[in-house]
């Protein structure tokens, strides 16, 4: 028997099945269960808007409450356009389909490389259909790889309501103090972007009045979340939208 | 139920007697990377206890079909096929803790408790007490894994499953957690402790002085 097994055309064919049956198994499992992860990955960015924005998530139905409370807009960072969109997937869609421009040294310091021309803007409603906050996706590198964060502004354009990395890799304890409420909620309230459209918020060590102070030993998770704020804000990405909503709100 | 002592070895003998971790030191990267937190490491235990079980039990169902020639690879293409199973279902079920996991589920592919038991044991022995020994190891793993979850997360986020126990002075509280624990590097002490205690209790898995 152990002739017989060691021959090329033997140890062909049995690799041959085992692979057809393992990728049966491996497709399978991916086909099968794909429609379940999609729904759970945008359960999970849904949840993530709705909390940067403070409302209140808890025991309600996701989806339906998303779809009650949140306006999916795409902004135009060429035509300084504002489109709205139905659902996450067609805004997904659009900023694939738009052009890809490479940023400029701040946007490559803060880690972002190429960078789309439409980039997606969430209105919060309050319960009566006003607007409450407009929710901006960042991401920018910290210490280990990229961290993206929800960042939740006034109408007014100016002041930050909520900032919140759903995703991260940073030390736990250390970086990973990004999540911690306690840390995050320093920025409420703060000025982002003054009347001129510079960037006034920033996060270092000895923070004066209106900054925020950096965490203790995580030095480059922190620095990495500076810069990611002064790109995200500057007129390169969501500065004009800032500048339309303090001209009197986007429209 | 009497179960004769061959099958009782087989799956119990892994968790003290012969544990992969600490006598054969086998599999200690993932046990330093998901231990900071006690449901990852659950998740991780339990993930790879069925890996090692269902790779067992499928190499040892076909040992007399491999080739020798390519027997490795033909082990890592089952075990690397189950692996991207479990992280699809992972996503599908559990998917904020299969965030958390990231990789190192995916890096159950290259541990080497999985691919030494198919190359140790799944090769000679039969399906059913492949499976068992899969288990076995398994659960020596989540043994060792579970210990040192429970020490890092208590002692150094003050919490267990996600659970505040006690109250942390970054919450206003009063316990002040050992920063050290939270880091992958801490798992290494630990682990050595571990090593240190059974081995006074059972010198006999002391290795011989080499000459």
């Amino acid at each position: 028997m152990a002739d017989n097994k060691e021959t090329v055309g033997r140890t062909f064919a049995v690799v041959l099945v085992l692979c057809l049956v393992c990728s049966i198994i491996v497709a399978g499992s991916a086909v099968l269960l794909k429609p379940r992860q999609q729904a759970n990955a945008a359960e999970a960015k849904q949840l993530n808007i709705m909390a940067t924005a403070g409302i209140e998530t808890k025991g309600a139905e996701i989806a339906t409450l998303f779809d009650k409370r949140v306006k999916t807009l795409g902004y135009n960072l060429a035509t300084n356009e504002i489109v709205s969109f139905d659902t996450l997937g067609q805004l997904e869609g659009a900023i694939e389909n738009s052009a890809a421009f490479t940023v400029s040294k701040e946007g490559t310091e803060a880690g972002v490389r190429d960078q789309h021309q439409v980039v997606p803007v969430y209105e919060i409603l309050n319960d009566s259909g006003v607007t409450d906050s407009y929710v901006l996706d960042l991401r920018g590198a910290g210490l280990w790889g990229m961290m993206y964060a929800f960042l939740a502004i006034e109408p007014n354009g100016e002041n930050i309501r909520g900032i919140y990395f759903y995703k991260h890799g940073e030390t736990p304890g250390l970086g990973g103090e990004i999540q911690n409420p306690r840390w995050t909620a320093r920025f409420n309230g703060l000025q982002a972007v003054d009347a001129s459209g510079d960037v006034t918020i920033a996060v270092r060590k000895a923070a004066k009045e209106g900054e925020v102070d950096a965490l203790s030993g995580a030095t480059i998770t922190s620095d990495g979340v500076n810069k990611t704020l002064k790109f995200w804000l500057s007129n390169e990405a969501y500065g004009g939208f800032l500048a339309q909503l303090r001209d009197g709100g986007a429209k | 139920m009497a179960l004769s002592k061959k099958v009782k070895d087989t799956l119990f003998g892994p968790i003290l007697e012969n544990n992969p971790i600490a006598l054969q030191i086998l599999g200690v990267c993932s046990a330093l990377a998901v231990t900071s937190s006690m449901d990852k490491t659950l998740v991780m235990c339990i993930a790879l206890t069925f890996v090692t079980a269902m790779s067992n039990f499928s190499i040892s169902l076909v040992r007399n079909y491999i080739p020798s020639s390519v027997r490795i690879i033909v082990q890592m293409t089952i075990i690397a096929s189950l692996v991207i199973v479990v992280d699809q279902f992972l996503q599908a079920f559990a998917y904020g803790i299969a965030q958390e996991l990231s990789v190192f589920v995916g890096l159950i592919i290259t541990n080497c408790i999985v691919m030494g038991r198919a190359e140790a044991f799944a090769m000679k022995e039969s399906p059913g007490l492949s499976f068992l020994d899969g288990i076995g190891n398994g659960l020596g793993y989540s043994a060792v894994l579970l210990i040192v979850g429970f020490i890092r997360e208590l002692f150094g986020s003050g919490s267990l499953f996600g659970y505040q126990i006690m109250s942390l002075v970054t919450d206003g509280g009063w316990y002040t957690p050992v920063g050290l624990l939270v880091m992958p590097p801490s798992a290494f002490f630990i682990i050595g402790g571990l090593i240190w205690i059974i081995r006074t209790y059972r010198p006999n898995q002391v290795e011989a002085k080499e000459v």
